[in-house]
């Protein structure tokens, strides 16, 4: 490790040397930036969760451009839509196509009473171009009434269930008094709003959201025609639509916004968010004790160091030195315990709890950062002094 | 050789400010030649530190002029002082050896202060170094696995082995037995002898009063006895 390192470096190894010497605050202190990255990596994981949450009902949806009302961010907490301004969109040049969007929650109980809740869709089945391939494709199943597709992942759902499903035994289950019948089954995963996903025709919605009527849905979905740019097709419609109670968007702009809310404006968002940055100063603060009270402890050698000829980059060096030894070697341990505990929150929460390359790449460059402003912080006081004052 | 080692005039020095300001050192003038040993005596406080500091770019020079190796120190830049002090040995009261770093170790780091060069010549060099004052079979020890005279030496080791045209040495014995202390000056006195250096040493050991080739006596901050003799031993 020495002659390594010394090879490297060009010099002797003094920052290694100066924290291996002192096992036990060595230690110390690469556990305190594992337990930093941790913190960083968890409250990421989290967000990343949320994020892919939050889009995940998007991705389901197969549209240019999506027209709502304006009083609310997400998919699901506005007012509805008017069925009539699907016929007039469809009046403008360059719309080919449009369906409306049903969407609601639906709560259930399993034969062991717990309850689980399930976002659903409910789509025409002739609209079924307005879904994901893999949806389309099942979506005829959905013309017999009182038959869903529901998603495998759903939160609380026992396995064996879904094996049944896809084996072709449809699963009956109750709500609100009435029978549905899970005739098929799609892979969706983990969202915040709900405990899955279900898609059921607009006829079965309808039936199941006892006080919705077809002359209202949640959103209106339209597709531009071959060649046309959804943009301007979008600033027809906002023409023509003016001084309406409505938000009309491109599908993508409208998740983003939706994105930015959740992590922006709910307090969930902002908790996690907040947890990013109290991860980073526990870390910072970590490593600058660590730091500062080594440059402290040898404030006679440095002295003596500087006394011989060495100058403040030699010292910036050393600490530089111990700071990127901390962040590699607290790094390590903290990313080999988040993949842990993402594992342990999937498994519990069905989130989709997952590490990503740039988020690897991203908090290891922080931490490294964090570690080297630490360091250079630690080394001020070494700056100034004339060698005699150290003594 | 062309400048004197050292040329000091009119050369105060204070500490502290308002109040408590106080003058450690008044009105020295001194040229030193080069290859000589000066010995530096006087009571405790009478500023033999303070002197030994400012003379070796330890200190800042505030007013008066010292002249190092024909360099001006008064208002030199950071980046001429640490050029400068890269041609000087020192040696402590305290080893203030590095405690983490192996006697060759801290050995090659009066070495590796001019640069990358050959390691594996620098490793001879030190050991070479490490012979001379004795400990060749101290090597690979760590400063807290020596005693006080060993680690004083391989501090002579350091501050010798890459040739410095000036020592300076402030009491390097005041922590060692009377017997070791000896051995210590004696090898500071001969190694330097061998290789021409300027040595300037603070010490209370008479046995190396007369090896000496000038004996100064401050008191008070004053350089009150000057004499200049022919050493022996
Ligand atoms: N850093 C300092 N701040 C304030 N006063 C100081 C400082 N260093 C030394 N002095 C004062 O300057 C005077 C000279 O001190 P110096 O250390 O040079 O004496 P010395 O001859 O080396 O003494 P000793 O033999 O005890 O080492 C003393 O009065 C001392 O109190
Ligand atoms: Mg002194």
């Amino acid at each position: 490790m020495n002659k390594l390192l010394e090879r490297l470096i060009g010099r002797l190894p003094i920052g290694w040397l100066q924290l291996s010497h002192n096992k036990g605050r060595f230690a110390a202190a690469i556990a305190g930036v594992a337990f930093a990255t941790l913190l960083v990596l968890m409250q990421l994981g989290i967000q990343g969760a949320m994020k892919i949450g939050s889009l995940m009902p998007y991705s389901l949806l197969n549209a240019d451009i999506i027209i709502s009302a304006n009083d609310g961010s997400t998919l699901t907490d506005r007012s509805n839509v008017a069925r009539a301004r699907l016929f007039q969109a469809l009046g403008v040049a360059g719309v080919a196509s449009g369906a409306p969007a049903y969407i609601g929650i639906l709560e259930f109980r399993q034969p062991d009473g717990v309850p689980t809740t399930l976002q659903t869709f409910g789509f025409s089945v002739s609209d079924k171009a307005f879904t994901t391939a893999d949806v389309a494709a099942k979506f005829d199943q959905l013309a017999l009434e009182n038959t869903a597709l529901i998603d495998v992942k759903t939160r609380g759902v026992d396995a064996a269930i879904f094996e049944e499903l896809k084996a072709g035994k449809p699963y009956p289950f109750e709500v609100n008094g009435q029978t549905l019948n899970a005739v098929d089954t799609i892979e969706v995963g983990g969202t915040f709003t709900a405990d899955g996903t279900m898609f059921v025709s607009d006829q079965t919605f309808l039936r199941f959201f006892g006080k919705r009527t077809s002359s209202a849905p949640n959103h209106i979905l339209l597709k531009v025609a071959d060649g046309v740019s959804p943009t301007v097709v979008l600033e027809r419609l906002r023409a023509k639509f003016k001084g309406q109670a409505l938000t009309i968007e491109t599908l993508d702009d409208f998740a983003a916004a939706d994105l930015a809310f959740q992590t922006t404006e709910r307090p969930t968002g902002i908790i996690f968010g907040f947890g990013v940055i109290m991860g980073t100063i526990v870390g910072i603060v970590i490593v600058y004790q660590v730091l500062s009270t080594d440059v402290a402890d040898h404030l006679r050698e440095y002295a003596t160091f500087k006394a011989m000829g060495y100058d403040q980059r030699f010292f910036l060096g050393i600490v530089t030195e111990e700071a990127i030894i901390l962040a590699v070697l607290g790094y390590i341990p903290g990313l080999f315990a988040s993949f842990g505990l993402y594992q342990v929150m999937t498994t519990l929460t069905s989130l989709p709890v997952q590490m990503d390359g740039a988020r690897i790449v991203y908090v290891f460059v922080g931490t490294l950062l964090a570690c080297a402003l630490s360091g250079a912080i630690a080394t001020r006081r070494l700056a100034a002094a004339d060698p005699a004052d150290l003594f | 050789m062309s400048a004197p080692a050292l040329t000091l005039s009119q050369l105060d020095h204070f500490f502290g400010t308002g109040e408590a300001r106080k003058q450690a050192i008044f009105d020295i003038n001194l040229t030193l030649e080069r290859g000589k040993l000066t010995i530096l005596m006087g009571p405790s406080g009478s500023g033999k530190t303070t002197l030994l500091t400012l003379m070796g770019c330890l200190r800042e020079v505030q007013s008066g002029s010292v002249k190092l190796l024909g360099e001006e120190l008064r208002a030199a830049p950071e980046a001429q002082l640490v050029s400068l002090r890269r041609r000087l040995g020192f040696i402590f009261q305290a080893h203030n050896l590095h405690e983490s770093l192996t006697a060759t170790q801290n050995v090659l780091m009066g070495l590796q202060v001019h640069g990358k060069g050959n390691p594996a010549q620098q490793r001879k060099a030190a050991r070479h170094m490490l012979g001379l004052v004795g400990l060749s079979d101290r090597l690979d020890y760590l400063p807290s696995s020596l005693s006080g005279g060993q680690k004083q030496r391989v501090a002579v080791a350091r501050a010798l082995v890459s040739n410095p045209e000036i020592v300076f040495a402030d009491e390097p014995t005041a922590a060692l037995d009377k017997e070791s202390g000896h051995t210590v000056v004696k090898m500071l006195k001969t190694l330097g002898e061998e290789r021409g250096t300027t040595t300037v040493m603070v010490t209370h050991d008479n046995r190396i009063l007369e090896m000496a080739d000038r004996i100064i006596t401050m008191e008070e901050g004053r350089v009150i006895s000057d004499e200049l003799q022919t050493p022996k031993g």
